[in-house]
């Protein structure tokens, strides 16, 4: 039981921490995307499309290239023309619904795309896969969940250890501190959302090739959106986003679990968990920082600044 | 608006605006159906018909489809004139059309007019409930409500979800629905043999009155004021900030709510999932569209029913899926906050 539920939070996991750990970086830089829903759903479609052509590999690439390409459009309008980043990355997701629908409809026909994709199957790793209770539950997974765990030391090296880390996460304290400094804000932020995009994309496909084995429209289901409050938990730290992934993966998972067992409560309490879990969340960690800022006397915005005012009086 | 005409240069420009968002977006959709080879003649011809192409299209389908949208569309206005985003709307309707068909079940030995404005009053009542935990979070925490009103928007499906198979399921308990809510909070109809009803005219007046209290009242000019500049407000103006930012937010949330109430008690008498289909993140399409103006949210939301009258008629007649139409209303917000972006700078 424990390690079943185990075994599934990781899988449904794994969309949650590979969208999340991207979309890290595109907050590093000051930019946050909730247009990532909608290079899910490209990046979902991508898959599928993809997949039914030529193999789940290629499934994968076009998945990429779709989620990159709709983070292109919110990076054009937020970054480029500078419009308010909540407003484009809701029409972002908007367009991409509207047009993957679309798309699938005319790619898959009324019937949909069926439930006969070729899938991605778990690859057991040698050695570590009998480790008793965790390897199942962590070294006996597709593909692409192995990716996300190598993505989170890569975005780690990526974000703090790099000249181009250093100029985002400058970008994302003060732009215009880092544009004196001499870096291309504009540009090293883009970056950072085309890579949130590309690894939303990513997310799709292994909604897609690894849980669902189809295409429906809508099927991200607010997975970006959870995504985004994955990144707050986390503090914006590829470690912490992954283990706050993690968690969010195991709540959703319960549902399957519990519905299977059966428990008095009703079901749509555990459909509602991580939604609700993401919320308590976001009430302390988001307590913390700024607890945090005025220790350090930086502000995040807002109020802070009149607190830095009467400290230095 | 209202009180500005409509020659003024502003005013000239916003209609220009408007309309060349729309039609960039109309024409972005149908270069979209070229290339995904749908038959972009026959799509645009079936939404025609289905939007204005006869009586009944316009008052059974245009008209009611515009209804919610301009409800919403205030509400989102509401919100973002105080400097707020309300992305919530989508669970706020749900929860008042939820608390809507509970009072409508149980209103049956009331008289009409009590009925009717009492069911009302619930779905604003619900609607600023769920607003509560945005407005503490952002208040007390320092969370921004664009997350938390998204999150709660899946919460908002579980409850509904909940209701129809629990609370509020109909008494056989075989479908995931509520049963026909009483005679008596149904909304009348306007037209005989069309489903146009009262809705359209409350979503007028509250239009006007929301203008008028914007524009002519004390409580209008601070949350304005807010809007424009929370520290401002604060240092120069001597506003506390904060309880605008409550009052912005609780009554977009209401208005939301009434919104989902309206729905209920005009058009489907009866509760269940995804009553809307969207409605929240199109409202936000028709807001900006309306270029956060009451009556600019009228005229956008009558254009935004017939898109969406039009897009049901393009699914059944040219096999094209209604979410195609989410593509126009993308291409106007996109549009639209591009090209006023250095306006909101200056707001």
């Amino acid at each position: 039981m424990i390690e079943e539920l185990l075994t599934a939070g990781v899988r449904v996991g794994t969309p949650l921490a590979l969208a999340a750990i991207g979309e890290a970086i595109a907050e590093q830089g000051g930019v946050i995307n909730l247009g990532i829903e909608g290079a899910m759903l490209a990046g979902a479609l991508g898959a599928a499309m993809g997949a039914s052509a030529a193999g789940p590999a290629a499934g994968v690439g076009v998945a990429i290239l779709a989620g990159t390409a709709t983070a292109a459009v919110f990076a054009a309008v937020a970054i480029g023309a500078k419009a308010n980043q909540i407003i484009t990355g809701t029409a972002v997701t908007l367009l991409m619904t509207g047009l993957t629908g679309l798309i699938a409809r005319q790619f898959f026909g009324a019937a949909g795309a069926g439930l006969s994709l070729p899938t991605l199957a778990p690859v057991p790793i040698p050695e570590l896969s009998r480790i008793p209770l965790l390897g199942e539950v962590f070294f006996d997974q597709s593909l692409l969940t192995y990716v996300s765990y190598l993505l989170v030391p890569l975005a780690t090296w990526l974000t703090f250890r790099t000249r181009f880390g250093l100029e985002l996460r400058a970008s994302g304290e003060s732009s215009s501190a880092a544009s004196a400094a001499g870096v291309r804000v504009g540009r090293i932020r883009t970056i950072g959302v085309l890579i949130g995009g590309a690894t939303a994309g990513l997310a799709g496909a292994s909604l897609v090739l690894v849980q669902v084995g189809t295409f429906t429209e809508r099927m991200t289901a607010g997975r970006g959106f959870i995504a985004i409050a994955i990144v707050v938990l986390g503090r914006k730290h590829p470690v912490g986003v992954a283990l706050a992934a993690l968690l969010f993966g195991g709540a959703t998972a319960v549902q399957f679990v519990v519905q299977a067992g059966g428990s008095g409560l009703p079901y749509q309490l555990w459909q509602a968990l991580p939604y609700l879990l993401a919320l308590g969340v976001l009430a302390t960690s988001t307590g913390n920082e700024k607890r945090e800022a005025r220790r350090l006397r930086l502000g995040s915005g807002g109020p802070p600044e009149e607190d830095r005012l009467s400290e230095r009086a | 608006m209202i009180a500005k005409g409509f020659l003024t240069r502003a005013a000239r420009r916003d209609l220009f605006l408007t309309a060349g968002a729309f039609i960039l977006g109309l024409a972005l959709l149908a270069l979209f159906l070229a290339i995904a080879g749908f038959n972009v003649g026959a799509a645009l011809s079936a939404m025609w018909r289905g939007a204005f192409g006869s009586w009944y299209a316009l008052t059974s389908a245009t008209l009611v489809r515009a209804t919610p949208l301009i409800v919403l569309g205030l509400a989102f206005t509401l919100a973002s004139r105080g400097g707020t985003l309300n992305i919530g709307m989508e669970g706020q309707f749900a929860l008042g059309a939820t608390a809507a068909t509970w009072a409508g079940l149980h209103a049956g030995s009331l008289p009409p007019p009590i009925a009717i404005p009492w069911v009302l009053a619930c779905g604003a009542i619900a609607g600023a409930a769920w607003m509560l935990l945005p407005v503490v979070f952002r208040l007390r925490f320092g969370v921004t409500e664009v997350i938390t009103t998204l999150l709660l928007n899946f919460v908002a499906d579980a409850v509904v979800s909940f209701a129809v198979t629990g609370p509020l399921q109909e008494p056989t308990h075989i479908y995931p629905q509520s049963a026909t809510i009483a005679m008596s909070a149904q909304l009348p109809k306007l037209v005989d043999g069309a489903r146009m009803h009262l809705g359209l005219p409350i979503a007028l007046l509250l239009a006007a009155l929301l203008g008028a209290l914007l524009w002519k009242s004390r409580w209008g000019f601070t949350l304005r004021a807010v809007g424009a500049g929370a520290t401002a407000a604060r240092v120069s103006g001597g506003i506390a900030t904060a309880s605008v930012i409550a009052s912005a937010l609780l009554w977009s949330g209401a208005i939301a709510g009434l919104g989902g109430a309206i729905e209920v008690t005009g058009v489907s008498y009866a509760l269940y999932q995804n009553l809307s289909p969207g409605y929240g993140f199109t409202a936000i399409a028709v807001a900006l569209l309306g270029r956060l103006q009451p009556l600019g949210v009228v005229v956008a939301g009558l254009l935004f029913g017939a898109l969406e009258a039009g897009a049901g008629a393009m699914q059944r007649d040219a096999g094209i899926p209604a979410v195609a139409v989410q593509v126009v209303e993308a291409v106007v917000i996109l549009t639209l906050v591009v090209l006023t972006r250095r306006e909101a700078a200056e707001r």
